[in-house]
């Protein structure tokens, strides 16, 4: 009988969402605009802003309202925004997960509120699939492994150790959990490769400088520096060029985004290697949103379309760079 | 001076444990025309805690307490890029970012002395504001700038040493001898321990109250600067994110009693350059990053133990049991230094 009541006021809520968004955008004259919450990680760098700004734009383009809120890298600001979000009876929620885990319970509440939720560019740990309708983003443990596969083959004829340090994301993230493990698995088949300091730079230039500085003097012998993100990378470059060495040279530099900035020093000679993630899922996400929105099925897991850059097609490629 | 007692002996036992995992921790060697080494990089990362911690103490030295420095940070490097990237000149850039950090500071001296407000709520008010505003002033985005002046700042050197150092030294000079030297420092001590008694011996309690916030922020502007120019970038997000903590941490690492009533320069200095030594330590020695936080827990609850007479007296004098005021006697005896 509970079931039963349940079901019904679940059904009802999906019709009544529409007079809902009516009575809210009353004085907007549309018909029925979707309206949607969007939880942003933050800005943390030019990719995460790239992002933001396609989220925005295609929204507008889309013409759904656009409810957008910055947790400034604080999974409590994200669930304080979510639950806002339910609160105001939005039509779909679409967040980034600052964190992995930790999650159940707002999504319960969405569920609970019947509010279709869409992942973007994070993923959740959640063993609960049904807490989220899909999950748009790039595969970062494939990321990882495009990093490593690049590396392998870059010294497949060498014979002596290679010395690798990493700088990680914010620890806990997805990206830097996937990217590390990715990275991981391909250079852990052959024992030469060795990474000899892993730390922390949380995606920032500030940290990535000061670790690598740390790094160049705990360890004089390192080959190579695979960095979790452009900004990072680029932070690690200054301390390298400070230390007398010439990066991308003396220290051969791994990095994953692609954004403008790192696109410009893998011209320029100082990164070797860039593993694309595309931050313009926008008109993706609007497209999924419509779907959910209209009661469609669509997939669990859609992959952004991504590819590699060496320095030739680096320098191909970035005069047409939007970010 | 005893009460720099255990401060340096905390540095001095984790430069050594530095010494031990990177045997060449303390070599430093003249590279690309400018000093390079661990003991270069300690100084030169911590020269905006160095700065934030020294407003900070006047103000804790008041019975104040500073929060927003950390969103006043990124407001001064956040107006300073902006400024720069729309070529406004380099001075008028670091002139308006630094007028405007003072004239916050001077807000919250105002809302603390003339309205009342207890000091934490005053500036935990432009603390979460403040970073609001940085993200204004940005737009939400990170503002790259490429002005070599401006790199000099914290990211550049001078006669090869780094730039933010000789800042600090200047700084630090003109603060000692202002609350040395002359009577300034007396009188912000006289303040912290019965604002209005001062006031009816005849100090001018809210002009000095005003003015050490003014200070703290103005310190805090610089160290805004100096963040944002080494990495050209600012970043309204991260700049100065949780460094008033940071802060007052090294205060209270240095000796300064958080009741007001007295402080100690010198020993914020160390306990800044604690603070940063840990995080160096951090990064060399390879403490994994999930175990980072509990590991800097453990070290300052350690310092903090090690620094209390009580704790000492209970764990090193336990025959002495029979004499136990001892403590308290040397205790008053410190206040009167």
């Amino acid at each position: 009988m509970l079931v039963v009541a349940g079901l019904a006021a679940a059904t009802l809520a999906g019709c009544g969402s529409e007079s809902g968004g009516g009575s809210e955008a009353g004085g907007g004259g549309g018909d029925d605009a979707i309206v949607m919450g969007f939880s942003q990680v933050g800005a943390e760098s030019g990719w995460r802003t790239a992002n933001t700004k396609s989220v925005q734009d295609s929204a507008k383009e889309a013409g759904i309202t656009l409810k957008f809120s910055d947790a400034q890298q604080k999974q409590e600001n994200q669930i304080k925004a979510i639950r806002s979000y339910i609160q105001q009876k939005v039509d779909v929620i679409a967040f980034s997960p600052v964190v992995e885990s930790g999650w159940d319970t707002v999504l319960k509440e969405a569920q609970g509120a019947n509010i279709p939720v869409i992942l973007t560019d994070r993923a959740v740990d959640s063993a609960d699939t049904s807490l989220y309708k899909t999950f748009l983003g790039s595969d970062f443990v494939e990321e990882g492994k495009k990093a490593g596969q690049w590396l392998v083959e870059e010294y497949k004829d060498a014979s002596d150790t290679v010395n690798i340090v990493e700088l990680q994301g914010t620890t806990g993230s997805a990206p830097a959990n996937d990217r590390k493990s990715g990275f991981a698995e391909v250079i852990g088949a052959d024992p030469k490769f060795k990474i000899i300091a892993s730390q922390t730079g949380d995606f920032t230039r500030a940290k990535g400088k000061e670790v690598m500085e740390a790094f160049l003097k705990a360890h004089p012998d390192i080959d190579v520096l695979y960095a979790h993100n452009d900004d990072m990378g680029l932070g690690a470059i200054e301390a390298i060029e400070g230390a007398g060495k010439v990066p991308g040279k003396d220290i051969k530099i791994i990095t994953v985004d692609a954004v403008k900035d790192g696109m410009q020093a893998l011209a320029d000679g100082k990164i070797n290697y860039i593993v694309e993630c595309s931050p313009l899922l926008g008109p993706q996400l609007m497209d999924l949103a419509k779907k959910v929105v209209a009661g469609e099925s669509v997939p669990a897991r859609v992959v952004t379309e991504e590819t590699t850059f060496t320095q030739e097609q680096a320098k191909e490629a970035l005069p047409s760079r939007q970010y | 001076m005893r009460r720099l007692l255990w401060p340096i002996l905390v540095l001095a036992a984790l430069l050594l444990v530095n010494l031990i995992f990177t045997p060449g921790f303390f070599s430093i060697q003249l590279r690309e025309g400018h000093l390079y080494g661990s003991l270069i990089d300690i100084l030169r990362f911590g020269a905006p805690l160095i700065l934030v911690s020294l407003g900070m103490t006047l103000v804790i030295a008041t019975g104040g307490i500073d929060l927003s420095v950390g969103s006043i940070v990124a407001i001064s490097g956040a107006l300073a890029c902006l400024q720069i990237s729309q070529d406004q000149g380099l001075f008028a850039a670091v002139a308006l970012a630094l007028g405007l950090c003072t004239l916050l500071g001077a807000w919250n001296g105002f809302l603390v002395a003339a309205v009342g407000i207890q000091p934490i709520i005053a500036t935990l008010i432009l603390m979460v504001a403040g970073r609001g505003l940085a993200q204004l002033i940005t737009d939400g985005q990170i503002i790259t700038v490429n002005d070599p002046a401006f790199k000099l700042i914290g990211g550049g050197y001078l006669l090869t040493v780094p730039f933010g150092i000789l800042i600090v030294i200047a700084v630090l000079a003109i603060t000692v001898f202002l609350t040395r030297r002359l009577a300034l420092g007396m009188l912000i001590e006289s303040v912290g321990g019965n604002a209005e008694a001062s006031r009816l011996a005849g100090i001018r309690a809210r002009g000095i109250i005003v003015m050490v916030y003014a200070f703290a922020a103005l310190c805090a502007g610089v160290a805004g600067l100096m963040i944002s120019s080494n990495v050209s970038s600012a970043d309204g997000n991260n700049a100065g994110l949780w460094i008033e903590l940071d802060a007052i941490l090294a205060v209270v690492i240095g000796g300064t009693s958080l009741a007001g009533g007295r402080f100690s320069l010198g020993g914020t200095v160390i306990g800044a350059l604690i603070i940063q030594t840990l995080t160096t330590t951090i990064y060399s020695i390879g403490v994994p990053p999930e175990t980072t936080l509990l590991f800097k827990a453990l070290v300052v609850t350690a310092v903090c133990l090690i620094q209390s007479q009580a704790f000492r007296d209970k764990v090193f004098h336990r025959r002495g049991r029979a004499a136990p005021p001892r403590p308290v006697t040397e205790e008053k005896v410190r206040v009167s230094t």
